[in-house]
């Protein structure tokens, strides 16, 4: 189990490492410096900035500035929010996606799984057809779709919730954002659960289980649900990248001051260094949990340890 | 996804049987003819066209006015016209998006599994570093890059990742076709590798490949309306379905149906298009029958 957590490690690092140099490259690639928007500059002034900023000396030292800046959690200034740092803006919004996004997975498997399990168990009735039929509608939806839906329905003709905003984090304003990032994962996880499910309940050995004489609710616990699980926590991984990706939408539409909305704000106005922090951000995130669903599915599947 | 099998013709015989005698296919089928239609006719059906005003019919709810069948938003703009030149366009994007994104994994993929060894681990290892990467991602980076509004540009950014999926596919299919007899007749005849590739190998992965792209087209109008929707993709006064989902969102309180109109064709769209790759999923795999 060690060494396959070792292994696993060994990929994330290099991968971690290529988008953080895909991004140096693509900062540096860019049309455009940083000074190019001030009035014209003598070029006194300009070798005199591009000396104090660095930008006169060789790209591989740039580079390992850059790589060790990034370590000390400096990304530079951004271009559009004059006044702050990009690690300013990520600290003031990271809480709120983070937040935003665990609640949601969590909420998609309290609702997800056992809404597949129960759909297993009574294949083929009214529950099964409701489920299904509702999971179906779940991954085809689009949050941006669902969102403003859920805000129109709840909030304008109900009353019940607010529609956007967020008001310091008062619970109330954070149910509709969370569940409209729910939705989609929940409803694929409840047809994972279902078909994976199923498909355990034929196999040999719970056929031989049942032959044993146990009964129906023993063979689910100790034998059906633990290999039914597999596909369902190897889609946690995706599902992280997905409600990360989610999160961008979601926060635009309630309003929310998260990373999300500086993402999308920072892409309009072409701030690199907001982007590409970001990213960077983002992408270690989803590395890390990706690697934390490996580590579960190889607990989970001894196989896999050796795949 | 199905194997290649020997008896290709009795797969896809037997497949396109299923596929007919399924009565959800056959629904999506002819909903998505009929929305295609209406999208290629819509010129023809509206004296108005998707950026011309109408002063005196303002902000006008669905029914409101003989002369706009499903209102007009703020400027005047007539949203039925707007609406089904939205689902032109994105469907335009989303169809050329496919195509673009499934010839490059059908390259990517083929060159990988055909060569093996060496390359193909470099090769794959880079697939699965932009994998890792969430690929709205890319696309962001692409578009902060290259700037936005072009719809060449979206298409490119669009197409150009996703063929990650179609690649993993064609690689795999790709491996286990390469040590078949037939392979080993051409090369034992003197083909050169590329010949081979192309001549032998990739015929015979068509069908996958034409099966995956149905499956990426949902994906495609998706992730075209997303960007749209976040402002990163088409531009006004061009309508697609997601700058006029966004639009309605803005307006949500005092226009609803400015929202529900184009949201509702999307999701008409994505749920006969997922439907119809269900079913084409279901009927070629030979699991179930």
């Amino acid at each position: 189990m060690l060494s396959y957590a070792l292994r696993r490690i060994a990929v994330a690092v290099p991968t971690l490492l290529v988008i953080i140099t895909l991004a140096f490259a693509i900062q540096r690639l860019a049309p455009g410096g940083p000074f190019d928007q001030e009035q014209t500059l003598t070029p006194a002034v300009r070798a005199n900035l591009d000396r104090v900023y660095g930008l006169d000396r060789p790209l591989a030292v740039q580079y390992l500035r850059y790589l060790g800046a990034l370590a000390h959690g400096d990304f530079g200034p951004s271009l559009s929010e004059r006044d702050f740092t990009v690690t300013e803006l990520i600290r003031q919004g990271l809480p709120l996606s983070v937040t935003l996004g665990l609640a949601a997975v969590l909420l998609a498997v309290l609702v997800g799984i056992p809404a597949g399990v129960l759909a297993a168990l009574a294949r083929g009735t009214g529950a099964d057809y409701a489920v299904s039929g509702l999971a179906a509608l779940g991954v085809a939806l689009p949050s941006f779709v669902t969102g403003p839906a859920l805000a129109l329905l709840f909030g304008l003709y109900l009353h019940w919730l607010p529609v956007a905003g967020w008001e310091r984090g008062a619970p109330r304003y954070l149910v509709l954002p969370v569940v409209t990032l729910a939705i989609p994962v929940a409803a694929y996880l409840a047809r994972l659960m279902r078909a994976s499910l199923l498909e355990v309940l034929r196999s040999q050995y719970v056929r031989a289980a049942r032959a044993r004489g146990l009964g129906e609710a023993r063979v689910l616990w100790r034998h059906a649900l633990r290999p039914a699980l597999l596909p369902a926590v190897s889609y946690l991984g995706p599902a992280v990248a997905f409600v990360v990706t989610g999160s961008l939408v979601i926060e635009t539409v309630f309003g929310l001051p998260g990373t999300g909305r500086y993402l999308v704000q920072g892409a309009i106005n072409r701030d690199y260094p907001l982007v590409l922090g970001m990213v960077i951000v983002y992408a270690a995130f989803t590395l890390t949990l990706n690697l934390a669903a490996d580590l579960v599915y190889g607990w989970l599947d001894p196989g896999a340890r050796h795949a | 996804m199905p194997e290649p099998l020997k008896s290709a013709g009795g797969l896809w015989r037997g497949a396109a049987r299923r596929l007919r005698a399924d009565r959800a296919v056959r629904l999506a089928l002819a909903l998505l003819l009929a929305i295609a239609l209406l999208a290629l006719l819509a010129p023809l059906l509206s004296p108005w066209s998707f950026d011309s005003l109408d002063w005196r019919h303002l902000g006008q709810p669905p029914g409101a006015t003989a002369a706009h069948w499903l209102g007009t938003d703020r400027l005047g703009r007539d949203l039925f016209v707007r609406t089904l030149y939205g689902v032109r366009l994105s469907l335009l994007i989303s169809l050329l998006a496919s195509a673009l994104s499934v010839g490059i994994g059908l390259m990517w993929g083929s060159i990988a599994g055909f060569a093996g060894g060496r390359l193909d681990e470099a090769m794959m290892r880079f697939v699965d570093v932009l994998y890792a990467l969430p690929y709205l991602f890319i696309v962001i980076i692409l578009s902060t890059l290259i700037g936005r509004g072009s719809i060449a540009v979206l298409l490119i950014a669009i197409g150009a990742v996703g063929w990650l999926t179609t690649a993993r596919i064609v690689r795999g299919q790709a491996l286990a076709l390469r040590h078949q007899p037939f392979i080993e007749a051409a090369r034992a005849g003197g083909l050169s590798g590329a010949a081979i590739l192309w001549r032998h190998l990739v015929p015979n992965l068509a069908g996958t490949v034409v099966v995956y792209a149905t499956l990426t087209v949902p994906q495609m109008i998706l992730f075209e309306s997303f960007l749209s929707f976040l402002g990163l993709g088409v531009q006004e006064p061009h309508a697609s379905l997601g700058n006029l989902i966004n639009a309605g969102a803005q307006e949500m309180e005092s226009a609803p149906w400015m929202l529900l109109t184009p949201a509702a064709f999307l999701v008409l769209l994505l749920v006969c298009l997922n439907v119809l790759g269900d079913g084409l999923r279901d009927a070629l795999d030979p699991r179930d029958h």
